[in-house]
């Protein structure tokens, strides 16, 4: 722990006469930095995939769990008697802010994409709809839809949780798809690095040894090699970041009709995230670099 | 290149450092690396056994015995690069059992060692490979550079101080790592088969060269199986020859 700490402190430090001791490796060099700055693009979209299902599974919950709709179908001489028990009840019922029936016009706007503009609505036997807001509190639909049953035989109440719930369910579920390949993407810059880091302490072996022999200690050997591969990582995935916000700047932007797809971005202070990737990729590449180095000198003479 | 003399400030600054170094060693014995009764083991095989050794402070010892009779086994054990598998081995009154790898680190900053393969960093000058064990103790000092001009002097390779290490013969490497070794002004130098890879008249400028700094102080123990060094450096310095046999180590001192 004591020798990480000041493996960290000298990092920040620098040190122009550890940093040579190692001698350049132009090859390895730029495949672990080709690897941080392609890991790196992928991050950027594994989080503005998650970012957008977050927010869209959010949207989905909280603008359509504030509405919800009564139906009410009732032969012809109970309509308006049946809907008159059914808004007063509404009223009464706590969590709900306001209840009220439809037009005849507002329900013939509503049918008019199906049934073209021309359908005489009072002439069908239409079940009267009551539109219902809520409070933010929100109302208990269990016991509404009782004294509904009891008091209006022939009322429905449709809270939009039946077909929201598999919605919400789905964006969520790809919401952690999205962390989980971040946390994958984190994870394969690890391995990468250790390997990496692997290669290049064994191919510095004799290194190593001539240090050893003079008398440099395991903490400044490793720093060597550990400042090395964590400015790599944070260069490589500083470049892979760019590159990545610069590809989701280019998503055509979300109109009017907003799908999911179009969605696929940042917003707000979500911009601040994937700016925390290279700092994070620099970070695995330290913590990788530096459990590589403990393992191999450890097991030197 | 003629006679190689250790230049004068150099050796005033390096017996003040090895004064300024000395009482920072605590050990109880008289010796600076003591090995007590100590055996070492490859696997099944003993390759020593019951071996006991002093290196008293200012002693020039050689270490002598046939091929393969484990002399850098026993140099190892000397700095702390092997671990006796019985026995007590002391560096400076520390017992190695109780160093960690740092403990062990800091002691080659007071144990100057040269292989008889020196290694180096192939792609630092020479100069900055001598200047190595100063780089990574941490001290750059300003006397540096003048401290470095002189030992490259001594060791008669300031024309070659900007040459890459595969560009040097036998003796340049010999000597680089030579100077490298006493950079930090140690107590004690270690040397394997010196002389292995250099002709005679090389062999005897790195021997002068030796018994110079033990002159100034330091304990120095060259293994080598080179009889002809051993007779000529008896003429010029007090010198023990220790062999190795049969897994013992015993004086020798009749036959030569």
């Amino acid at each position: 722990m004591k020798a990480t700490l000041q493996t960290l402190f000298a990092l920040g430090r620098g040190d122009k006469a550890a940093d040579r001791v190692v001698p350049p490796t132009g090859f390895t060099a730029r495949l672990t930095l080709f690897a941080a700055a392609a890991m790196a693009f992928l991050a950027v979209f594994a989080l503005a995939l998650s970012l957008a299902a977050a927010r869209l599974a959010t949207s989905w919950g909280d603008e359509l769990a504030r509405a919800s709709t009564v139906r009410i179908s009732a032969p012809d001489g109970q309509m308006a008697e049946q809907t008159a028990t059914a808004l007063r009840l509404l009223q009464q019922t706590p969590g709900v802010a306001s209840a009220r029936a439809l037009s005849e016009a507002e329900q013939q706007a509503l049918l008019e994409p199906w049934f073209g503009p021309d359908l005489p609505v009072a002439q069908l036997p239409v079940p009267q709809l009551i539109e219902v807001l809520e409070t933010p509190e929100g109302y208990d639909p269990d016991g509404l839809r009782l004294r509904l049953q009891a008091e209006v035989p022939g009322a429905v109440l449709d809270d939009h949780a039946r077909w929201r719930k598999p919605l919400i369910a789905a964006a969520s579920r790809l919401r952690l798809l999205g962390w989980a390949s971040a946390l994958m993407i984190a994870a394969t810059v690890g391995a990468m690095v250790t390997l990496a880091a692997n290669a290049a302490l064994a191919a510095n072996a004799q290194v190593i040894a001539v240090l050893r022999l003079v008398g440099a200690t395991d903490a400044y050997i490793a720093r060597a090699f550990v400042r090395r591969f964590t400015l790599r990582a944070l260069s490589g995935a500083a470049a892979g970041t760019v590159l990545g916000i610069g590809a989701v700047l280019l998503m055509p932007p979300a109109g009017e009709t907003a799908s999911f797809l179009t969605g696929l971005g940042f917003r707000g202070w979500h911009w601040v995230v994937p700016l925390l990737v290279p700092p994070l990729a620099a970070a695995v590449a330290f913590v990788a670099t530096a459990v590589a180095a403990r393992r191999v000198l450890g097991g030197l003479s | 290149m003629g006679k190689a003399h250790f230049p004068g400030a150099a050796r005033i600054a390096y017996a003040a450092r090895l004064m300024h170094n000395r009482p920072s060693f605590s050990g109880d014995g008289t010796g600076v690396i003591e090995l007590d009764n100590v055996a070492y083991s490859y696997g099944g095989g003993e390759l020593l056994s019951e071996l006991s050794l002093q290196l008293a402070p200012g002693s020039f010892h050689f270490l002598t015995g046939p091929s393969g009779a484990g002399k850098t086994t026993l140099l190892k054990l000397c700095y702390g690069a092997l671990r006796p598998t019985a026995g007590v081995a002391r560096l400076f009154g520390q017992d190695v059992r109780q160093m960690d790898r740092d403990d062990i680190a800091m002691s080659r900053r007071r144990i100057g060692v040269v292989h008889q393969d020196c290694q180096f960093l192939d792609h630092l000058s020479v100069a900055e490979n001598v200047a190595l064990p100063m780089a990574v103790a941490g001290q750059a000092m300003p006397e540096q550079d003048d401290n470095l001009r002189e030992l490259m002097a001594w060791v008669g390779l300031t024309e070659r101080a900007g040459a890459l290490p595969p560009e040097l013969s036998g003796g340049e490497r010999q000597r680089a790592a030579l100077a490298r070794a006493v950079i930090m002004s140690p107590e004690v130098v270690l040397a394997d088969e010196p002389t292995g890879n250099v002709d005679w008249e090389m062999s005897q400028r790195l021997l002068r060269l030796l018994i110079e700094l033990n002159r100034m102080g330091v304990t120095v123990l060259i293994a080598t199986h080179d009889l002809q060094l051993i007779r000529a450096a008896k003429s010029q310095v007090q010198a023990r020859v220790l062999r190795i046999a049969n897994r013992r180590l015993n004086a020798a001192g009749v036959d030569l």
